[in-house]
C-alpha cells in the first residue's frame, strides 16, 4: 500500500519535449513509472525516446489511459496547462514547474476543487511511492520500500531526509513533495490524513520552513486527528526576517513564520521535532 | 519587488484612488519650488526608501517654508537612512515625496494580500490605520475586517459596500472606502502584486477619504508580464551582492558569519546554515544555485561568496536532483582554478551522477575537504574556518 500513486498508476507528462521534462521523464521510466504518453501542443506524432507525444492532453488520456499527469510547462504557460489537463479529465496532476506567478495559483487551485482533481505543487519535486512509481525530478535511487510516509515543503532536502531514512534502514511508503510556493494544491494536513489511513505507513515525517501558517494547522491535525507518531524537521531557524529564502514561500514577515514559532507549536501538539539536520534517521527510527 | 511610496502613487492615481497632492524631487534645488507649489500653507516632505517606520526615525516632517523644504532635503539626500524597522540596514535616499499638508481626521487601514492557508487573496480593513497592522492583529484581532476574494471574480462594489458600511457609520464615508477597495482590488489582481497597503487611508476636511502612504510588493514570478511595473525597480535598494546573484539566477541573502555556503535548493541551503550553527559556526550567507544550474552558475555563486571578505571556509552541499553532481564538480574545479581559492573547501555531493561527481573532484588535483555526510561536513567548514583564521593572524603578525 501507499498513497496516491503505486505500480498501477499510469502516467503522462506535460512539457515532455523540453530539456527537463524529456530528461527527467526518461529517468521515471527507468524507475519504473508507467509513464505511457507525453504532450507538448504541435509535437504530437513524434516521441522522446519510447514515449509517444500527443498535441492534447485530452488525446493522450484516451489513448493510453492515464489519468495522472506530471508537469513541466514553463511558468507563463503552467496554468492553463493545468486547466487542460483538469478538462481533459486528469485525476491527479502533479506540478513540478516553479515561478508560476501566485494569483495563477490562486486559480489553479480554485480550479481544480472545483473539478474534484487533487492538484500537487507548484514548485516541488514530486510524489514517489519506493520501488513502484515515481513522478518528479527526485533521485531514485536513495529511496527504499518502508515503513515512513514523507511530507515536504521542500526539494533537495526531502532528499537529505529519505536518504538518512534509506540509510538507517527505516525507508518509505510514499514521499510527497508539496512545494515551497505560497499557494499550493495539496498541503500537509490533506497528506497527513491519507497516510493516516495507509495501513504500511506507520510514521509521518513532515519538513517545513519558515513563511505561512500550514506547519502549526497540521501539528493541531495531528494533536486532533492521528494516531500514527510525526517528526518533524523545520528548515530555516538561523534566517534573517524580511528575506525571502529562496522559495517564494519562505518568508517571515513581521514575527510570523518563524521557525521557532513553528517548532513550539508543532512539539506543543505532541510531533517530535528533530533540530539537527544529520539526525533525522535516527529520530525517526526512535519513535517507531 | 517593492517600490517606492512616490511610484505607488502613481498607480494609485492610475486607479483613480484619491491622493494627497505633491511631487517627487531628485534634486535639492527644486525643494523650493516644490513646496511653493503644493503648500496650503505648509508641505510634508517624506523620504523615499523601501523600508518601514521612516516617521519614527526623523524621515518624514511638516516643512513650513521653502528653507525648511531645501534643509530637509539636504539633510536626506543621498545619505544614508535607517530605522528601527530595517535591522541595521541603511539605504541611501535618491529621493523626496513633497506633498500638501492635510489635517487629517480619522485614520483608517486598507490592505490587500495572499490568504496562504485559503489560497485566494484577502482585504484587510481596518478603522485602526496609522500603526501597523500586524500591531493592531495582535492587540485587537477583532477590529479587522478580512474579505477573502478569488481573482477570477474582482470583488463586486456591492458585496464591499455591505461591509464597508458596517465598519463605518457614516454611509458616505463607507461609500468611498468601498470604491477605494474594489479599485485596489482591480489593482492587485491586474498587476500580480503581493502586497497592497495603504496606511493610513485617511478621512481629511470636507469627508474625503484619501490614500496618504502606501506599500506595494509585486510578485516577482510575475513580472514578465508587467514590463512597466518591472520598470519602477530601483536596484539600488538591494545589496550588491544580492543584486550580482540575481542576475545570475541564483539567490543569495547575506548574512553576518563565517563560513559561506552553497547549496541547491532553498529548503536545503536554510537547513545547512542551521547545522553550521549548531556546530558552532556562524554562516555567512545563505546562496541557492537552483535546480538546473550551470558550472558557469556555481563559478559565479563561489565569486558572489568571496565577495565577502569575512568569509574563512566555503562549505559547498549538494544533494543532485535536477542538479548533478559531475555539473557541480565542474563548476567547483573551474571556480577553485580561476579564482585561486585560499580558503578551505569543504565540499558534500549526495544524489544524482554522484560517482562522476566526486571522482572529477578527486582527479582535479585540488584541495578540497571531502565529506560524505552533512554533519562531518559543517564540523569539518567549522574547524578549517577556525584554522584558516588561527593561521591568517599568524601569518599577519
Amino acid at each position: 500500500m501507499s498513497i496516491l500513486v503505486d505500480k498501477n498508476t499510469r502516467v503522462l507528462c506535460q512539457g515532455i519535449t523540453g530539456k527537463a521534462g524529456s530528461f527527467h521523464a526518461q529517468k521515471c521510466l527507468e524507475y519504473g513509472t508507467k509513464l505511457v504518453a507525453g504532450v507538448t501542443p504541435k509535437k504530437g506524432g513524434t516521441f522522446v525516446g519510447t514515449i509517444p507525444v500527443f498535441d492534447t492532453v485530452e488525446e493522450a488520456a484516451q489513448k493510453t489511459g492515464a489519468d495522472t499527469s506530471m508537469l513541466y510547462v514553463p511558468a507563463p504557460y503552467a496554468l492553463s496547462a493545468i486547466q487542460e489537463a483538469i478538462d481533459a479529465g486528469i485525476k491527479l496532476l502533479i506540478c513540478i514547474t516553479e515561478g508560476i506567478p501566485t494569483l495563477d495559483m490562486a486559480k489553479a487551485v480554485e480550479y481544480a476543487k472545483s473539478k474534484n482533481t487533487r492538484l500537487i505543487g507548484p514548485n516541488c519535486p514530486g510524489i514517489i511511492t519506493s520501488g513502484e512509481c515515481k513522478i518528479g525530478i527526485m533521485p531514485g535511487y536513495i529511496h527504499k520500500k518502508g515503513r515512513v510516509g514523507v511530507i515536504s515543503r521542500s526539494g533537495t532536502l526531502t532528499y537529505e531526509a529519505v536518504w538518512q531514512l534509506t540509510s538507517v534502514g527505516l525507508g518509505q511508503t510514499t514521499c510527497i513533495g508539496i512545494g515551497g510556493d505560497p499557494i499550493i494544491g495539496t498541503g500537509f494536513i490533506d497528506a497527513l490524513e491519507l497516510f493516516e489511513k495507509d495501513p504500511e505507513t506507520q510514521a509521518v515525517l513532515m519538513i517545513g520552513e519558515i513563511g505561512g501558517g500550514q506547519e502549526e494547522e497540521a501539528a493541531s491535525f495531528v494533536q486532533r486527528n492521528m494516531k500514527k507518531k510525526v517528526a518533524a524537521f523545520i528548515a530555516g531557524t538561523t534566517a534573517p526576517k524580511g528575506k525571502r529564502m529562496g522559495h517564494a514561500g519562505a518568508i517571515v514577515s513581521g514575527s510570523q513564520g518563524t521557525a521557532q514559532e513553528k517548532i513550539a507549536v508543532l512539539e506543543e501538539k505532541g510531533v517530535q521535532v528533530v533540530r539537527n539536520l544529520s539526525e533525522i534517521g535516527s529520530s525517526v527510527k526512535q519513535i517507531l | 519587488m517593492k517600490i517606492h511610496e512616490y511610484q505607488a502613487r502613481t498607480l494609485l492615481e492610475n486607479y483613480d484612488i484619491p491622493i494627497s497632492k505633491g511631487e517627487v524631487i531628485f534634486d535639492l534645488k527644486d525643494a523650493p519650488a516644490a513646496f511653493k507649489r503644493w503648500a496650503n500653507p505648509y508641505c510634508v516632505a517624506k523620504v523615499q526608501v523601501q523600508m518601514g517606520g521612516r516617521g519614527k526615525s526623523g524621515g518624514v516632517k511638516r516643512v513650513q517654508s521653502p528653507e525648511e523644504a531645501k534643509a530637509f532635503s539636504e539633510a536626506f539626500l543621498g545619505k544614508p537612512f535607517s530605522t528601527y524597522q530595517s535591522g541595521g540596514e541603511s539605504k541611501t535616499v535618491h529621493s523626496i515625496l513633497i506633498t500638501e499638508d492635510l489635517a487629517i481626521q480619522e485614520e483608517y487601514y486598507l490592505g490587500l494580500v495572499i490568504d496562504r492557508s485559503k489560497n485566494l487573496p484577502v482585504i484587510l480593513l481596518s478603522k485602526e490605520g496609522g500603526v501597523e497592522i500586524e500591531e493592531v492583529a495582535s492587540k485587537n484581532p477583532g477590529a479587522i475586517q478580512k474579505i477573502v476574494f478569488s481573482p477570477n471574480l474582482l470583488s463586486k462594489g456591492t458585496d464591499i459596500l455591505s461591509i464597508t458600511e458596517k465598519v463605518f457609520p457614516s454611509k458616505n464615508i463607507a461609500k468611498q472606502i468601498s470604491a477605494i477597495t474594489v479599485k485596489l482590488a482591480r489593482l492587485f489582481v491586474e498587476k500580480d502584486a503581493a502586497i497592497c497597503e495603504i496606511n493610513p487611508l485617511s478621512l481629511v476636511a470636507g469627508e474625503k477619504v484619501m490614500a496618504l502612504d502606501a506599500k506595494f510588493v509585486f510578485d516577482d514570478n510575475a513580472l514578465f508580464r508587467h514590463e512597466d511595473i518591472k520598470a519602477l525597480k530601483d536596484p539600488e535598494e538591494d545589496d550588491a551582492r544580492e543584486r550580482k546573484a540575481k542576475e545570475m539566477g541564483l539567490s543569495y541573502v547575506s548574512m553576518s558569519g563565517n563560513i559561506g555556503c552553497l547549496v541547491n535548493g532553498a529548503g536545503l541551503a536554510m537547513a545547512t546554515m542551521d547545522i553550521i550553527k549548531l556546530a558552532g559556526g556562524e554562516p555567512a550567507n545563505f546562496l541557492d544555485v537552483g535546480g538546473g544550474a550551470t558550472a558557469d552558475q556555481v563559478k559565479e555563486g563561489f565569486k558572489i561568496i568571496l565577495l565577502d571578505k569575512r568569509v574563512e571556509a566555503i562549505l559547498v552541499n549538494i544533494f543532485g536532483g535536477i542538479m548533478k553532481c559531475d555539473v557541480i564538480a565542474e563548476g567547483i574545479i573551474q571556480a577553485s582554478r580561476e579564482i585561486a581559492l585560499q580558503v578551505p573547501l569543504i565540499v558534500r555531493l549526495e544524489g544524482t551522477h554522484v560517482k562522476e561527481g566526486r571522482e572529477l573532484l578527486k582527479k582535479s588535483g585540488l584541495k578540497i575537504i571531502s565529506c560524505l555526510m552533512i554533519k562531518e561536513a559543517a564540523d569539518a567548514a567549522v574547524r578549517e574556518a577556525k584554522k584558516f583564521r588561527n593561521s591568517h593572524v599568524h601569518s599577519c603578525r
